[in-house]
């Protein structure tokens, strides 16, 4: 089913009218609440009443992650903070987290896009859902929650892990629905025919999948061991959480909800559009929201566009599945992980350098493993094993305090990693994806 | 009354070992005592040797982690309770030992032990007020 038909399969001038007048809206409202956008704006010598329609959005200056960090925590938001109803944080590059909230309309608004996302999926009232993404401040498990409260299913909230508990609900309750990340599935799966269940019984429907890149191959993995129409969903924290583009039983491309996350694809070295169809940096601008509107959010998440109406019947464009990134971040088991992260604890920790590396690895089982290696100087060494073991276990927990994902942290011998260029390599990626 | 032990970090790879004493052997040092400390990622192995200053300058110039740590070796009574009777001693006065091992050699009837301490001073206090015998630095030279 289409959830919002009326925005979701409106007519190109029509669609185009609504985001006009939308940015129009925005470009004044943060002008006038929110100093860092005013400053930006006046840098960029643009003032509100210039922007009159959305293809003026190309003066506008763009918002950068490093935007949200050096104005945390409360610099973007364009209200007091007695009107935000809930905030969520995710992984900054350093240090301080990225802070997002919501005001009750902008619950509203990703309650909506979130039942447009399951509709688009295959859902339908009445429907039950297993909600495997994590609870909490991880924007997965609300998301999906909220989506699908508004869309009326009979939701299940699972939140992640707990994989035998998983499967025995499963089990009871037959939902149509999964939402949990790609690689939790199959591991889900292998963990059930260990248990000698077969993951086909039961009612299974449809998968939505996402919080990390996934290949075609795992999509038809999935599909096989599951008996179900597995499709991928995209969203970020910054712009809402999950529900910013998912795709519909076609496959062909994730459904962006141009009326209110309006998509630009970019060089991200010039700053310029791209052509249709060809590969570019996904800029956001959050057409509709109150706490922390983004202008022209870049996402460092690299697609193509396609506007073409869909054979589902949605005029909204559809993005590719996400080829790569324009920065270093890597995503395991659904959380972003900066190499900054990492290098900010070590750093931190006495008589340490920075000389590391993050080695990334699908394990037989499916799920991602991080192994962090740090090189021993002399500073660090001790003739002690207990002292040595100490501090390995010391930067191992601050990692994890840092990434909240487990790591295995090994101390090697200086000059072991690998240095090109004078500059080490810092993340070795060996999943395939 | 202190000796040098050189503490050298390990990665558990194979060859290491071989790589560190073949350096040794190659810049003339000859290896009096022996320990292999190991745990599931890395080891530390703690070598005495005729030569530790030179031994220290050879390896870190091939990039290992080393470093000079006092210990003291101590003659041991080549009889049942040997060790005993000066392990009580350390007990009685409170001397907390970090880590112990053999020396290779033998010198007449007494074996050698290197004790690492967490307070080498009072340790070598001690075992002096007891009259236990401390091998000196020279002593480990003319082994």
């Amino acid at each position: 089913m289409i959830w919002n038909e009326k925005f979701e399969c409106m007519a190109p001038a029509e669609l185009k009218q609504v985001q006009s007048e939308r940015l129009k809206k925005l470009a004044a409202y943060v002008y006038k609440n929110c100093k860092v956008y005013k400053d930006k704006f006046d840098k960029a010598t643009v003032k509100p009443d210039k922007i009159n329609s959305i293809d003026d959005i190309k003066r506008l200056p763009f918002t950068t992650k490093v935007d949200m960090r050096d104005n945390y925590p409360y610099g973007l938001f364009c209200m007091d903070q007695k009107d935000v109803k809930e905030i969520h944080v995710s992984s900054g590059t350093t240090g301080n987290p990225t802070l997002v909230g919501y005001t009750k309309d902008d619950l509203k608004l990703w309650s909506e896009v979130m039942a447009r996302c399951l509709a688009c999926a295959g859902a339908e009232p009445g429907d039950t859902v297993q909600n495997a993404y994590g609870y909490g401040l991880f924007t997965g498990g609300l998301g999906v929650h909220y989506g699908g409260l508004e869309m009326g299913l009979r939701i299940i909230p699972m939140s992640s892990g707990q994989t035998q508990r998983q499967l025995k609900i499963m089990q009871d309750f037959k939902p149509k629905i999964i939402t949990c990340t790609p690689s939790y599935a199959l591991y889900m799966a292998e963990e059930a025919k260990d248990m000698g269940i077969d993951p086909k019984n039961g009612n299974w429907k449809i998968g939505v999948f996402g919080a990390e890149p996934w290949t075609e191959k795992m999509r038809d993995e999935i599909e096989a061991v599951w008996n179900m129409l597995a499709t991928d969903i995209y969203g970020l924290s910054e712009i809402i959480g999950p529900g910013v583009a998912q795709e519909c039983p076609h496959k062909k491309g994730l459904h962006l909800f141009s009326d209110v996350f309006y998509p630009e694809i970019i060089d991200p070295d010039t700053g310029e559009s791209v052509k249709e169809g060809q590969d570019g940096e996904l800029v956001i601008t959050t057409l509709t929201k109150q706490a922390i509107p983004l202008i022209r959010y870049r996402t460092r998440d690299l697609v193509s566009i396609n506007c073409e109406k869909c054979k589902c019947g949605r005029t909204s464009p559809r993005i590719s599945k996400i080829k790569g990134r324009t920065d270093d971040m890597i995503v395991v088991r659904g959380i972003n992980v900066f190499p900054s992260q990492i290098e900010h604890v070590i750093l931190g920790i006495e008589g340490t350098e920075p000389h590391y590396q993050i080695i990334v690895d699908r394990q037989q089982h499916h799920l991602d493993e991080v192994e962090v290696l740090v090189e021993v100087n002399s500073k660090m060494f001790s003739d002690e094993v207990k002292k040595l073991e100490e501090l390995r276990r010391k930067i191992k927990k601050e990692i994890e305090t840092v990434l909240s994902i487990g790591v295995k942290v090994t101390l090697v011998e200086p000059k072991t990693i690998e240095r090109s260029m004078g500059k080490a390599k810092r993340v070795i990626d060996k999943r395939q994806i | 009354m202190k000796i040098k032990q050189i503490s050298i970090f390990l990665e558990n790879r194979k060859g290491r070992l071989y790589d560190v004493c073949a350096l040794l052997g190659k810049n003339d040092i000859n290896i009096r005592a022996l320990n292999v400390a190991e745990t599931e990622a890395f080891g530390i192995l703690r070598i005495v040797v005729n030569k530790p200053d030179a031994a220290v300058k050879a390896l870190k110039d091939a990039g290992i982690v080393a470093k000079i740590t006092d210990v003291v070796a101590i003659e041991v009574d080549d009889r049942p309770g040997g060790l005993t009777d000066i392990l009580k001693v350390l007990a009685d006065e409170d001397v907390n030992i970090e880590y112990m091992y053999g020396f290779v050699e033998k010198s007449s009837d007494r074996a050698l032990m290197v004790f690492r301490f967490d307070d080498v001073d009072k340790a070598v206090n001690i075992l002096k007020k007891h009259s236990i015998k401390i091998v000196t630095e020279q002593g480990v030279r003319e082994l």
